[in-house]
């Protein structure tokens, strides 16, 4: 009895020391890329290579979410805001939720879903190939070459993505309230830019999809790296990788927000 | 696929980024260039601001003119002052004008309308309103007229 209990308390005790190591290799794998800066000459062709593919591909996914997205919104607001006569709000309330929450979340959600999965797939599947311990074997350090261009790119694709995501979201928005449901469109503008504010809004928007961008891409090449090296280890690091980058985003939004829009 | 191509998409696809913050400036925020330089300042102060709060609406006749830059408390008379931030080419405000607070609508919000004076003599950059008239307190008014005082 007393056996099972301390065999318990050992099972939680190695479980947590697991969590605080992988922490840690995530950190020193992190430091390590960073590090290593590659010459402009080899580094510039292979971060647009991985832009494109981490970017540009993610680019069909985002525009359509974010067109249905504003026109919910739009279509929302309007039923909402009417029963008050005060429909013309309605630009003001797309803008906001799109700058300030929906155009970082969404995007970020979207990202991981899209660009972390391949990203960490690819990576372990270079890891299970040993493709990764050959370059080592050639002198090429592989988180140089290969990590730090994904990271890159993760991080530079992330608040493009989310300021087209936030445009046509706010397009979709117009299309629905201004062209089917006839509110004029000179308060729906005019209401929009007399609420919404660059500096504290657009800005605080962009700093939150920075910061998840470099989140959700961190983790991505950190499982794909971290992963064990067979199909079954690459099939759950590339689950984790879905799981942590969302429950990471939905946290830190909930603190940046906090921060940034929080009276306190 | 081509070296080339790849660049140039990757190209377009940064380009069409910064067009969309562009756009989220410019269309979205109504950031414009010009809106800090073309305007001068007056103070007004209030026993009772009410819901005016920073870039809330100036307007006089209806017609916006301006916007509240800042609202802070005055410790020595423990009023509320406003600094307003009006358009430059509206430089003929009569000096004996008052700034009162209104509602637009009865929900709606508060905002600052310029009551136009008779005097010759016209506000310059950092005077005061000489008079005011403070937010309108429904719910005062309601306990005043409900309890029955005054």
């Amino acid at each position: 009895m007393i056996e099972r209990i301390t065999d318990g308390i050992a099972r939680l005790g190695r479980g947590g020391l697991d969590v605080i190591a992988t922490v840690g290799r995530a950190g020193r794998f992190l430091a390590g890329v960073l590090a290593g800066v590659p010459r402009p000459s080899v580094g510039f062709p292979l971060l647009v290579r991985q832009l494109y593919s981490v970017g540009v591909l993610s680019l069909a996914i985002v525009v359509v979410s974010g067109l249905f997205i504003g026109m919910v919104l739009g279509l929302q607001g309007y039923t909402i805001l009417s029963d008050y006569g005060s429909e013309a709000a309605i630009g003001q309330m797309i803008a906001l939720t799109l700058v300030r929450e929906l155009g970082p979340v969404v995007t970020a959600l979207l990202f991981a879903g899209r660009a972390g999965s391949a990203l960490t797939a690819e990576i372990g599947l270079m890891k299970a190939t040993e493709q990764l311990s050959s370059m080592e074997m050639m002198g090429v350090d592989p988180l140089r070459r290969v990590i730090a261009p994904r990271l890159w790119a993760g991080f530079i694709a992330m608040p493009v993505l989310a300021a087209i995501f936030s445009v046509v979201g706010i397009w979709g928005g117009m299309l629905v309230g201004v062209e089917w449901l006839g509110v004029f469109e000179g308060s729906f503008w005019g209401n929009m830019q007399s609420s919404v504010s660059f500096t504290e809004d657009v800005l605080n928007g962009v700093i939150k999809t920075v910061v998840f961008g470099f989140v959700c891409s961190w983790i991505a090449v950190f499982q794909g790296y971290d992963c064990v090296p067979t199909s079954a280890g690459i099939s759950s690091a590339t689950t984790k990788t879905v799981v942590y980058s969302s429950l990471a985003v939905l946290g830190l939004d909930f603190v940046l927000t906090a921060v940034m829009f929080g009276d306190f | 696929m081509a070296q080339r191509t790849t660049e140039i998409i990757t190209g377009l696809f940064i380009i069409a980024g910064l067009a969309a913050l562009l756009f989220l400036a410019l269309q979205v925020s109504g950031l414009s260039p010009k809106s800090d330089a073309d305007t001068y300042t007056l103070y007004a102060s209030f026993n009772d601001v009410g819901g005016i709060t920073p870039r809330g609406k100036v307007a006089m006749a209806g017609v916006t003119v301006g916007s509240v830059r800042s609202v802070s408390l005055d410790k020595e008379t423990f009023q509320a002052r406003v600094e307003l931030a009006i358009d430059a080419s509206v430089d003929n405000i009569p000096a004996d004008s008052s700034a009162v607070i209104r509602t637009s609508g009865l929900l709606g919000e508060q905002y600052i309308d310029i009551s136009i004076g008779g005097d010759m003599d016209s506000l310059k950059a950092g005077d005061s309103f000489y008079s005011t008239q403070s937010a309108m307190n429904l719910e005062r008014l309601i306990t005043n007229f409900a309890s029955g005082s005054k």
